[in-house]
């Protein structure tokens, strides 16, 4: 077992683990933040990206003693209270999820996305989110809500 | 996963020195092949040494007419280098194709070549481009990295550092994707070097080779024309689920083909 620290959605935490615990196990679990997802455990789904360090990262593929010392962020952390981010307003606006369990995924992914793009096209979108997958939409509502998040943060940022 | 001990390197020669010692120490770089096969239970190492903490193994720079790219480098950060998109552009382009922009914030080049996978592409950047792998006991030429199957030219307790990428003419790199998975089903990475033409072949075979008969009619002309009547053999690709031995000797073809129409 071993102690590790780290900085989630701006508070300092620390816990105990086991080597092999994951930064999902250790988020969820220890944490209790269960807005992350496990969708498919093997590093395909993307419905566990969390941001490490401000970057979007699979946090089923990361050991929890890895983020030692990071700054993490989950989809919790998006909203300011009680008013949501952009992105995840703009997919309420746009009904960019349906049964909701790769949503927080989604957004996280979004998100990093708009930092590297600020304007992406609905071309760069859809490869952006080549690691996300979705059941239930057939991703036309997810990419809409994408677009409209991006426009938003633009206009906020 | 099967548990194990964990500690993060404090020094290159700690980590080399812990490797050396067994077999079953194992590093890790990103964790994007090596945390997968742990939670499938593929591997049972006592220990993993996390190179994480090492900044010297991680940068871009130029070293005269070479782009030298620290071990530790992720692949985004070679993807979106202005250093790397200037000199040697298809390497950027290859980084750029690697998994999804979750595993490419992760995922690094030490650990790409160290393992092997037939699929991986940085082995064909490295055998075309002719790079030279350094490690924390020796430079080796590319070409002689890369020795099977998951294997490499590594020697216990050998960590590679860093990677040099002779600047070259022109170059591109095309890649056939597993739909599902993104890997490599065959890519082809041709470049236009300064010692003559270097067409490198991944995911068709056990591991990374070179289309000689393709460079030799490529040397009399460089076009995708020229390539028109080479065919790969297909004894000796691999065969799987994805795709045949046949189809994957197809798929060299269409693959090379295309890489020179888009070289620059």
């Amino acid at each position: 077992m071993a102690t590790v620290s780290m900085t989630v959605n701006g508070k300092k935490v620390s816990g105990t683990v086991e080597p092999r615990t994951l930064l999902v196990q250790f988020l969820r679990e220890n944490l209790g933040l269960t807005g992350t997802h496990v969708g498919c455990d093997t590093s395909q789904c993307g419905a566990c990206v969390v941001k490490v360090n401000g970057d979007g990262v699979k946090s089923c593929t990361l050991l929890a003693l890895q983020a030692e010392g990071a700054d993490i962020m989950t989809i919790e952390g998006l909203a300011k209270g009680d008013v949501l981010h952009p992105m995840q307003e703009a997919f309420r606006e746009h009904h960019g999820l349906q049964c909701g369990f790769c949503t927080p995924g989604m957004v996280m992914s979004a998100v990093d996305l708009v930092k590297h793009n600020a304007h992406p096209s609905e071309q760069q979108i859809r490869e952006w989110l080549e690691g996300n997958i979705c059941r239930c939409t057939g991703y036309h509502n997810i990419v809409k809500a994408i677009k409209a998040g991006a426009e938003a943060m633009g206009k906020t940022a | 996963m099967y548990n194990f001990n964990y500690q993060k390197a404090k020094s290159l020669a700690e980590a080399s020195g812990a490797i050396g010692k067994s077999e079953d120490v194992k590093l890790l770089a990103g964790g994007m092949t090596l945390i997968p096969t742990l939670k499938q239970r593929l591997a049972k190492p006592s220990d993993l040494i996390d190179l994480g903490g090492l900044p010297e193994l991680k940068g871009i720079k130029s070293e005269g007419d070479a782009i030298v790219i620290g071990a530790m480098t992720r692949h985004i950060d070679v993807a979106e280098s202005a250093e790397v998109k200037k000199a040697i552009p298809a390497l950027a382009q290859l980084a750029h194709l690697i998994g999804d922009p979750a595993v490419r914030n992760r995922g690094t080049i030490g650990g790409s070549i160290s393992n092997n996978d037939p699929a991986a592409d940085y082995p064909a950047a490295v055998v075309a481009l002719n790079a030279t792998v350094i490690t924390n006991q020796r430079k080796i030429p590319g070409e002689q990295f890369f020795t099977g199957m998951f294997e490499t030219a590594l020697k216990p307790g050998e960590i590679v550092t860093a990677v040099s990428f002779p600047v070259c003419d022109k170059a591109n790199y095309q890649k056939f994707r597993n739909p599902a998975s993104r890997y490599a089903i065959v890519g082809v990475f041709v470049a236009k070097t300064k010692d003559g033409v270097r067409v490198a072949v991944t995911g068709a075979g056990p591991a990374v080779f070179r289309q000689k008969d393709m460079e030799a009619a490529l040397a009399k002309n460089f076009s995708a024309d020229a390539l028109k009547d080479v065919k790969q053999a297909a004894s000796g690709l691999n065969a799987d689920i994805h795709a045949s031995a046949e189809y994957r000797a197809h798929l060299v073809g269409v693959m090379a083909r295309r890489a020179v129409q888009a070289a620059v």
